[in-house]
């Protein structure tokens, strides 16, 4: 019986490339993993958005609207209704002036009760040293 | 011996990020360990069958196939991600897993190390 720790790191801009995206959804793909493991094992995902990946978290997409496809926001918001543990770095927010206003920190609008958080890098490296295994995206 | 599992988002043609998973993969399962690729985004593009080999391209087909007799690698195609791109179950090559995307986490589980290449 065992909980493995795995670091979805989201470095990636929103819509350039695949990766934030799959990022999201491999880390909501954890709710399905006991399928494939012992009784008592799981997996437990913390996605942290660093660097150009904070842009992922701003609020307003209209992905549905230009591309025809679910925005990112909605896979943040999915994976807080999961209670995911989703941080963004402080330091890179201010980096890009964005205020916590302007990013997207909870999923209340579709019944969820976790936040995403705001931290200083330094607490994001200790989310990567303690991830048994990280993914960078 | 250990097992590895890698995840690589890269594309067969457009990226030699994917030929650096295979190759690794090789050298893995020559020094006699097992390894588990994930295939995932556009990496997808590697299970799709008949493929054929120009000098020009990345050509990794055959050593895929080559690694799946070995029985000690399992390559596994992102299910969503395949059908997406139009790769249906009939268009897989031989040897090829599809799963969905808890297959990767899952494998990712019980692996010693696990190489996540995102790329593009």
């Amino acid at each position: 019986m065992a909980i493995k720790k795995l670091g979805f790191v989201v470095r990636t801009l929103p819509y350039k490339i695949e990766g934030s995206r799959l990022a999201m959804t491999h880390a909501i793909s954890s709710q399905t993993v006991e399928i494939y493991l012992e009784d008592g094992d799981n997996v437990e995902p913390v996605v942290c958005f660093i660097g150009d990946g904070v842009l992922n978290c701003l609020k307003g997409h209209q992905a549905m609207k230009h591309y025809g496809i679910t925005s990112l926001e909605q896979h943040i918001k999915n994976s807080l209704l999961l209670d995911l543990n989703v941080l963004i770095c402080k330091e890179d927010v201010e980096r890009f002036g964005i205020k916590e206003d302007a990013l997207i920190m909870d999923a209340a609008d579709i019944g969820g009760e976790t936040n995403a958080k705001i931290v200083p890098y330094s607490e994001i490296q200790k989310a990567m040293e303690s991830a048994d295994h990280l993914l960078f995206c | 011996m250990g097992k590895l599992t890698i995840g690589s988002f890269s594309s067969l043609v457009g990226s030699m990020s994917l030929d650096f998973a295979v190759k690794l993969s090789e050298a893995a399962v020559q020094k006699g360990h097992k390894v588990d690729l994930w295939t995932s985004g556009n990496a997808t593009m590697l299970s799709k069958k008949g493929q054929k080999a120009f000098k020009d391209y990345s050509h990794l087909a055959k050593k895929v196939q080559e690694l799946v007799a070995t029985g000690n690698f399992q390559i596994t195609a992102c299910e969503a991600c395949a059908e997406a791109r139009g790769y249906k179950k009939d268009d897989t090559m031989e040897g090829f897993q599809r799963h969905s995307m808890d297959w990767y986490l899952a494998s990712a589980f019980s692996a010693d190390r696990v190489l996540h290449i995102g790329g593009d």
